[in-house]
């Protein structure tokens, strides 16, 4: 059903584009709502020479729609990418991000498209969230000139330099020092934002992580550090490949932030906490709690590493998308029956 | 420097006498007053001088700065430009390259320094895949303005893990530029080219070669001089068999130019300038003309740039060739540090004048060498 839907471009592209507020399905005008709204972090944050930030996170139910919504829509297109690799339609590698939708929703809803994103290879999300559309994410799987980087680049390689998203980048920590780079650039031509350079929990050990934050403190540079720990470098869980997996403490002199990266809320919290820190007082290291449903790419069921029920346990007490959809059903901002019109069309 | 005078010279047709004037005499030439300049402050003056032309361009590095730089090339600049622009790194090459390549793909234009190319290995695949890589991944989106320079190859006395030439290394990448400068000219208009081209370019200097002085040009000191990327140069003009040669070696192979002359062999040689791409028209159009041709580099000789110029030769002008190909390079052993056994390690004039001497049949031909 998603394949044929995504096969006709026309009506792809208009549903995509067609604000949230023009669907015929949501009656009520609380999808514009902007009313400010206060809610509470699942857990309050953890810190490391700095103070925690607060949690009680202010929203509105247009920012928590469109959380929804667009999680959702990453969501889907993950678990279409699935389908197309399994059918031979999508080669070489294919890392996927769902579970850890939250952290570049709530991202995007503490920064701006003029402040720097750069991530490793699992960045088809991150993509999306920079204001990439559908349809170059998946022209880009399946080599079609279309795609955001016309074919040539692949599953691991999606850059948005218009909106401030760097790639895309395939070799393991690579990315951190690049991403201080752009924090450099950023000050060095006084634009007053940020970079965030994210990566896992595999790569945190990498030692040109340790120099890139060096010279970052050194040089005082708006550089955030975002470690998405999903527990799993590949198959080798944390407690195997670090000594110390408080990642968010690794950063030593610089200030960390442990984040509940499952709850997009917090993460939006989290990550307009950082810009402020970091355009003031330099690097700062955010540790997001998170997990990926999917192993590591493709050719990884992920299951040999870890057991079935953990992953039916994250999903059913900790879904980042089951989080928000919840909040909204309590707030009373929409009905099941809409949310659900919203998740199976990714309007 | 004394070749150098003898090659002026020699360009201009001078008697035997003219061969054993002193430098100083020079100055007595009032009609052709030409300046005398050191690749170093060649380097200098191009940094200086493109630094100031474009606020994007800095320099980073270890002891570019307080200390001047390692080798003196960056002399003057911290205090000329300020901290902001001439950035002393820590001993860390990985994280500060990959910190240049990520302010060049923000749009800023970087310099970055390796005390030697030795030290790039740390750093080797933010040049290859974060830098040379990213404009074709991108397929157009990030472009990545940013020069790696610094010493290359073998100094003197400095062993094997400071000794290695890279040029074949890095120009086997697509998506590189790499040039190696010889003289003063080259130093400028090369550094200058490189630090104002839209991709990523490996420069690779000569330790050896920093206190060399070089007569330049009028055109040559302007600040808006620079040479063409992808342009070999002969150095010497010649009809019996192509040398070619970069860096150092240029040096090198004049001088076994000159004893050639002296039994009857006229060689040309050609200043590659530019590894990558590699001049093949100007090399092929030579050997079309000569016949016979030698290749001269100082790094090991498999897969070095030697094989590659020889692949060329043999692809597009072999109907042309009147001698199997010659090529001379470094021995294939970690550089030693014995004066003797270091010398025996690297092409030597004698070596140059033997190669070309067996490409005419002038001399009994070697077994391959291994």
């Amino acid at each position: 059903m998603a394949l044929s839907k995504l096969s006709s471009p026309s009506s792809l592209s208009t549903n995509i584009l067609k604000p949230l507020t023009n669907s015929f399905l949501l009656h009520r005008p609380i999808s514009t709502d902007t009313t400010p709204l206060t809610i509470e972090t699942s857990v309050p944050f953890t810190s490391h020479q700095c103070e925690a930030p607060s949690r009680s996170v202010e929203t509105t139910p247009k920012e928590l729609l469109s959380f929804f919504r667009q999680m959702a829509t990453m969501r889907r297109m993950e678990i279409a990418a699935d389908s197309l690799y399994k059918a031979k339609l999508v080669r070489g590698f294919c890392h996927l991000y769902d579970g850890q939708e939250a952290v570049a929703i709530g991202m995007e809803a503490g920064i701006t498209k003029k402040d720097s994103i750069i991530t490793a290879y699992r960045d088809h999300c991150t993509f999306l969230g920079r204001g990439g559309t559908l349809l170059e994410v998946f022209s880009e799987l399946m080599g079609r000139k279309d795609g955001c980087s016309h074919g040539k680049g692949g599953s691991m390689h999606f850059y948005k330099k218009d909106s401030g998203f760097y790639g895309g980048h395939g070799i393991v920590g690579a990315q951190i020092p690049l991403g201080c780079g752009l924090a450099f650039a950023q000050k060095y031509s006084k634009d007053e934002t940020v970079t965030f350079a994210l990566y896992g929990d595999g790569a945190a050990n990498q030692g040109q992580l340790f120099e890139a934050l060096n010279i970052a403190a050194l040089w005082d540079l708006p550089a955030i550090l975002v470690c998405e720990n999903n527990h799993y470098g590949m198959g080798t869980a944390e407690w195997r490949a670090a000594k110390s997996p408080s990642y968010y403490k690794r950063g030593d002199y610089v200030p960390g932030l442990k984040v509940d990266g499952m709850d997009a809320l917090a993460v939006k919290q989290a990550c307009k906490f950082a810009k402020e820190h970091a355009l003031k007082n330099g690097p700062m290291i955010l540790e997001m709690d998170t997990y990926r449903y999917h192993g590591h790419s493709m050719s990884d069921p992920g299951s040999t590493y870890r057991t079935r029920d953990e992953i039916s346990g994250v999903r059913q007490e900790r879904d980042p998308i089951e989080r928000i959809r919840k909040l909204i059903l309590a707030h009373d901002l929409a009905t099941e029956k809409e949310l659900k019109s919203v998740s199976d069309l990714c309007l | 420097m004394w070749g150098i005078i003898r090659q002026k010279v020699a360009a201009g047709g001078g008697s035997p006498v003219a061969r054993i004037r002193p430098v100083v005499s020079n100055l007595r030439n009032y009609s052709s007053a030409v300046k005398q300049m050191m690749v170093r402050e060649a380097l200098n003056s191009a940094l200086d001088e493109e630094m100031s032309a474009d606020p994007k361009v800095f320099l980073m590095g270890e002891e570019v700065g307080e200390y001047q730089g390692a080798y003196k090339i960056s002399k003057g600049l911290l205090e000329k430009y300020g901290p902001e622009r001439v950035l002393d790194t820590p001993i860390t090459e990985a994280g500060f390259t990959g910190i240049g390549v990520g302010a060049a793909y923000y749009g800023l234009k970087p310099v970055v320094e390796f005390m030697t190319f030795n030290f790039s290995m740390q750093a080797i695949d933010h040049i290859i895949n974060s830098a040379a890589k990213s404009n074709y991944m991108s397929s157009g989106q990030i472009s990545v303005p940013i020069v790696f320079r610094g010493p290359n190859g073998a100094a003197a006395g400095v062993g094997a893990q400071h000794s290695h030439c890279y040029a074949a290394w890095y120009a086997s990448v697509p998506g590189l530029k790499v040039l190696s400068p010889y003289s003063s000219e080259d130093a400028r208009g090369l550094l200058k080219a490189a630090i104002r081209d839209p991709d990523p370019v490996v420069f690779l200097e000569n330790e050896l070669l920093y206190g060399e002085s070089f007569p330049v040009s009028a055109e040559v000191l302007d600040s808006s001089f620079c040479l063409p990327i992808g342009k070999a140069k002969i150095e010497r003009e010649g009809k019996d068999v192509t040398i070619t040669a970069f860096s150092k070696i240029v040096g090198l192979s004049l001088k076994a130019a000159e004893i050639l002359a002296k039994e009857g062999i006229s060689a040309e040689v050609i200043n590659l300038r530019s590894i990558r791409p590699l001049d093949r028209s100007t090399i092929n159009a030579s050997v079309r003309k000569t016949n016979r041709l030698v290749t001269v580099e100082e790094g090991f000789p498999q897969h070095g740039v030697g094989a590659e110029i020889c692949a060329s030769v043999i692809e597009e002008s072999f109907g042309y060739l009147d001698a199997p190909v010659e090529r001379i390079a470094g021995a294939d052993v970690p550089m030693p540090y014995a004066a003797n056994l270091e010398r025996m390690a690297v092409p030597q004039v004698e070596d140059i004048v033997r190669a070309a001497k067996r490409a005419c049949y002038r001399s009994v031909p070697m077994a391959a060498a291994a």
